[in-house]
């Protein structure tokens, strides 16, 4: 049994890490990163072709988590696969031993390395966890039994800082009515907004995660304002990295207050590092989780 | 209307390049490429200026009423027949279905002039818009008269996504989320908190589409 959903299922305050799979075939740095982080999450993010850029398949990359002893999360986005691909997708997942799926809609390729790609977009996240938990009842989306389904724990993402809120709020419980068990939001910057979110979506049957991001730079505050899809750093918290002496540790600083705050509220943290992979334990020793 | 843009003109001479022409015939448009001024006649004069200026011969040039319409399409080639025969190839200043319609009239090469680029509603005059990519299979009904198959840049039937910030789309970032835009007028219509639309059946828009009113069972494929 996934040990993400055993310990959320418990009530343990859980920890998930991100891993971007190689531009590549070699796996010595990616590893590298899982050994660094896995240790103190209770699952990993693999990321599928994330910021519409290539990447080594998150399929692959999971199970080399998996092989080194790690609980991966396999992440599927709705961009580069139509439905017959991403079931297929599904169904090996299932057999490389991958049991949490965090399913989204990807973002789209003219922000990525190939802005001349198709987005498929055959499916929306909504609609492929539909899908997913159909599997999970022994059916294929078209109602074909399978020989052999699935048993995916399935989650989703979410932002809870994004306005108009109301309207984020439905797309969220359309989720859960979709088969999601858990959410990992983008990253948190207003504890209050984060509340907000968990006050709504745990009697809904959903835990939440929160996403945490280790803004290790003034200039990765920037990319994130600039590039990011969704994700904007308030003035404040960017000019309090921007102007420290040592950013990347105030970025730890401000890390672990996040996750510090983010125990009361929520179900559990998902760190995001940036590439500081070496700050998690930190972090999470200083929040009390160490 | 069908929205149509101008070719690369490099494009344009390399194919007339390709088979050696030396005399060019013109054909426009009287219809979506006039109002989309990239196939009328002012805009098939300017390009018999340049392809004159490019040391092409102009052996002639017409503005069909109808470009896609078979018959008149051929009705039009008869009238110019001397100035077809003395052409090595045919610019089309028109759709793609145009162009198609003149070469299966003709039997001289015939070139693209425009680009085709979308079904487009015509906003106010020169300022057209995608809202509809004629999929066969409407969901307007359910999503308060926006289409999200067109008009976010995804085609995500559900949404918003992920990237909304503020009201606004992830990908184009002055315009508003088409998603945020259907469910503000569903609740303004007391119609909030829809269903899920389920994935959409892209069996109702399988290539070519073909109506033919006369079959005794004639309709949409």
């Amino acid at each position: 049994m996934s040990r993400l959903r055993d310990a959320l299922e418990r009530g343990e305050f859980v920890v998930t890490g991100e891993i971007a799979p190689p531009l590549g075939t070699d796996l010595t740095a990616m590893r590298r990163s899982i050994e660094t982080i896995g240790p103190h999450c209770h699952a990993i993010n693999i990321t599928d072709n994330q910021g519409a850029s290539l990447h080594l398949s998150s399929l692959a990359a999971s199970r080399a988590a998996l092989e080194m002893g790690f609980e991966p999360i396999f992440q599927q986005t709705c961009r580069d696969r139509n439905r017959l691909a991403l079931q297929s997708d599904l169904l090996a997942a299932w057999t490389l031993g991958l049991e949490n799926v965090l399913i989204v809609t990807g973002d789209d390729p003219r922000s990525g390395d190939h802005p001349e790609a198709k987005g498929v977009f055959d499916l929306d996240s909504t609609q492929l966890l539909e899908v997913a938990a159909q599997m999970n009842a022994g059916t294929d989306m078209i109602g074909r039994p399978l020989k052999g389904g699935t048993d995916f724990y399935l989650g989703a993402a979410m932002f809870p800082e994004a306005e108009p809120w109301d309207i984020q709020l439905l797309r969220a419980a359309r989720k859960v009515e979709a088969g999601a068990r858990f959410f990992q939001t983008q990253a948190i910057f207003d504890i209050t907004k984060l509340e907000r979110a968990v006050e709504e979506l745990r009697p809904l049957g959903a835990k939440v995660i929160a996403g945490v991001l280790v803004l290790r730079s003034a200039r990765a505050v920037d990319f994130i304002n600039k590039r990011l899809a969704g994700l904007m750093v308030p003035e404040a918290i960017g000019a309090r990295i921007k102007s420290a002496d040592n950013a990347a540790a105030e970025a730890i600083k401000l890390a672990t207050e996040q996750v510090r705050a983010a125990r009361e509220v929520a179900d559990g943290v998902h760190i995001m590092t940036l590439g500081l992979d070496d700050a998690v334990p930190e972090i999470l020793e200083g929040a009390g989780l160490g | 209307m069908i929205i149509t843009r101008p070719r690369d003109w490099g494009r344009i001479e390399a194919n007339l390049a390709e088979v050696g022409a030396k005399s060019v015939f013109i054909m426009g448009c009287g219809q979506c490429a006039t109002v989309a001024s990239t196939g009328g006649e002012k805009e098939v004069l300017q390009a018999k200026t340049a392809l004159e200026q490019a040391g092409y011969a102009v052996s002639g040039w017409a503005v069909g009423e109808v470009t896609c319409h078979s018959g008149g399409t051929r009705l039009e080639t008869r009238k110019h027949f001397g100035d077809l025969e003395a052409a090595d190839a045919v610019l089309v200043l028109s759709c793609g279905a145009g162009v198609q319609t003149v070469a299966d009239a003709v039997k001289k090469p015939v070139f693209p002039g425009l680009e085709s680029v979308f079904l487009g509603n015509v906003v106010r005059h020169g300022v057209f818009e995608e809202r509809c990519q004629m999929c066969g299979d409407c969901v307007l009904d359910q999503t308060a008269g926006i289409c999200p198959v067109t008009t976010c840049p995804k085609g995500l039937l559900n949404g918003p996504c992920g990237g909304m910030w503020d009201g606004k789309c992830e990908v184009l970032r002055d315009r508003d989320c088409t998603h945020v835009r259907i469910q503000r007028r569903l609740i303004e219509q007391g119609r909030g908190g829809t269903k899920l639309l389920p994935a959409k059946d892209f069996s109702k828009k399988l290539k070519p589409g073909s109506v033919n009113l006369r079959e005794k069972k004639g309709g949409a494929r």
